[in-house]
């Protein structure tokens, strides 16, 4: 990519005074967002991704670093010039954030209010965001009316009304049930797509950057771990805090097995077919799983096994034939 | 004292709890409610965080809410006098009711407006909204039931206060119960002046829990 990234930001660093105490929330993150990206941040609670995403629109201010958007530092800037920042980077939150006391419709509107829209223009692009997220019979509901996903709809389509560039999205599924959070995702990504905005957004949870993400940044302790595409970080797992996060190295218990080992991964290009049943039958070798963390989207398999390596040297190369005819990507490692 | 005379006096004083109580709660809110928006929005990690202000604001409204009403009446007097032209006296005690209650106003704003869910004014901000937008398109309307309840919780310590308006020479149903029914030994006046206080009492926390209600949209 040898574009501008819309978004660049340059040894952000974050400490928080708490009396006698310094909490380094954020230390020297770089990293740039290209323009029409899902860009993802996964971190455990307390590594610093919440922060990081509110440095970018400055809900918090960050102790040093610099960040810019478009070639504009964002640190630097006046209250006018935050204001009209934000209304070209706006944000949804875990807890949805609507006003209570507005329906639908108002909440949607308010961006419109802010600017000054005339309210007969304003109501027609209200009317168009909610069908943009599949709301259009809900527009004289309360929020408090609404479920959880519904909810987060309004928020997005709120976001969308002063036409952002970029949305921010803050744990924007961690209060979702599994299926609700799907299909947010499906929304944000066609957003993405059909509107061309830049999605930034931070998360806990694994499956949400391989469903959406094209690159992602792994935080751990306020630090990046490590950063790449979505497959290459997924695939080639550099870091421990990757580790813990894919499940990929399960923190074993002295009495659980060690010893070599060999990890499957399925990043959703193989189609589903039975492996495991196909190793077991076909070549004769009784496979041990260790751990396996899978998960099925849209008939494709995506997870991570670990199972033991083959006692003999012939069952382990059979075995890699075997892989490498099914295209499964694995890796031999040593779990201790 | 006939029939005629009994309502014409409780009509009377009627007025006069009115004629202190409403305008000394308008003034307080008038002052009051800036006031407690100020407090709140000042506080730290709010939208206009100002830490010396907010103390200095804090130590004000806690000095002037501590100070019992009774006391703070003989103490205002004087300035009574030069604000009102007259120390004593129904209308002059607007004065000091509006004083004892315009703290008492700024607390229960900021109270209500505290409520406010701070991620929603985030949120706000999030969006490019200027201070005043938050205020006025957020934290006010988003904090309108809680507001509605603390007026009428507001009214009905005012009301209370002017009972003791007969210590000032003033007048309506709480000097009517003490100076007219209690001190002459007529209990029938007493008690009907108190009751016609509590009746008003009622009405408005009454009218408050229903307007909350009817405003309320955070419930299903």
């Amino acid at each position: 990519m040898t574009q501008q990234p819309l978004i660049a930001i340059t040894e952000l660093s974050k400490v928080y005074n708490t009396g006698d105490d310094e909490v380094v929330a954020l230390d020297c993150i770089s990293l740039n967002v290209y323009k029409g990206e899902i860009y993802g941040v996964i971190g455990m609670s307390g590594a610093g991704k919440s922060t990081l995403i509110r440095c970018i629109n400055r809900l918090d201010k960050p102790t040093s670093g610099c960040i810019l958007y478009r070639g504009r530092d964002i640190i630097t800037m006046e209250k006018k010039e935050l204001q009209r920042l934000r209304r070209k980077v706006s944000m949804i939150f875990q807890q949805f954030n609507l006003l209570m006391q507005r329906t639908v419709a108002e909440n949607v509107r308010y961006p419109l209010e802010i600017v000054g829209i005339k309210r007969a223009e304003a109501n027609q692009r209200v009317e168009e965001l909610l069908g943009i997220v599949g709301l259009e019979d809900k527009a004289n509901a309360y929020p408090a009316q609404l479920s959880g996903g519904q909810r987060q709809r309004v928020a997005i389509a709120r976001a969308l009304a002063s036409d952002p560039e970029v949305l921010l999205s803050d744990e924007a599924t961690s209060a979702l049930d599994p299926m609700t959070t799907q299909s947010i995702l499906s929304l944000l990504k066609d957003i993405n797509r059909r509107l061309g905005i830049t999605i930034i957004l931070i998360t806990h949870e694994m499956a949400v950057i391989r469903q959406i993400c094209d690159r992602v940044t792994i935080l751990d302790g306020g630090e990046i771990a490590e950063e790449g595409t979505v497959d290459e970080v997924f695939m080639h797992t550099k870091s421990e805090a990757g580790r813990r996060l894919f499940g990929a190295a399960p923190q074993t218990p002295d009495d659980e097995p060690s010893g070599p080992a060999i990890r499957l991964v399925f990043d959703g290009s193989s189609v589903d077919r039975p492996i495991i049943a196909g190793i077991v039958k076909e070549l004769g070798i009784m496979i041990n799983i260790l751990s396996a963390d899978m998960k099925q989207i849209g008939g494709k398999t995506y997870g991570q096994m670990l199972i033991r390596s083959p006692q003999s040297e012939e069952s382990k190369r059979a075995l890699q034939v075997y892989l490498d005819g099914e295209k499964i990507p694995y890796k031999e490692v040593n779990i201790k | 004292m006939s029939q005629a005379q009994l309502s014409n006096l409780l009509l009377n004083g009627l007025w006069d709890t009115l004629y202190m109580t409403v305008p000394s709660t308008l003034l307080a809110y008038l002052i009051g409610m800036p006031l407690g928006i100020l407090f709140v929005v000042t506080s730290e990690g709010h939208i206009l965080p100002k830490p010396r202000l907010n103390a200095g604001l804090g130590v004000v409204i806690n000095f002037l809410r501590s100070i019992p009403f009774i006391i703070l009446l003989a103490m205002l007097i004087p300035v009574t006098r030069i604000v009102m032209g007259s120390g004593i006296g129904t209308r002059s005690l607007i004065f000091p009711l509006f004083i004892s209650a315009f703290p008492f106003v700024a607390r229960m704003v900021e109270g209500s407006l505290n409520e406010v869910d701070r991620g929603v004014v985030e949120a706000a901000e999030s969006m490019g909204s200027s201070t005043w937008q938050i205020i006025f398109k957020v934290m006010l309307p988003e904090a309108l039931p809680s507001l509605i309840n603390g007026a009428a919780i507001v009214t009905v310590t005012i009301l209370g206060y002017t009972a003791m308006a007969s210590a000032a020479g003033g007048g309506g149903l709480g000097s009517i119960a003490i100076t007219k029914g209690l001190n002459v030994r007529k209990m029938d006046v007493m008690y009907a002046a108190s009751i016609t206080l509590v009746a008003l009492v009622q009405i408005i926390t009454i009218s408050g829990n229903r307007a909350n209600k009817k405003l309320d949209h955070r419930k299903r």
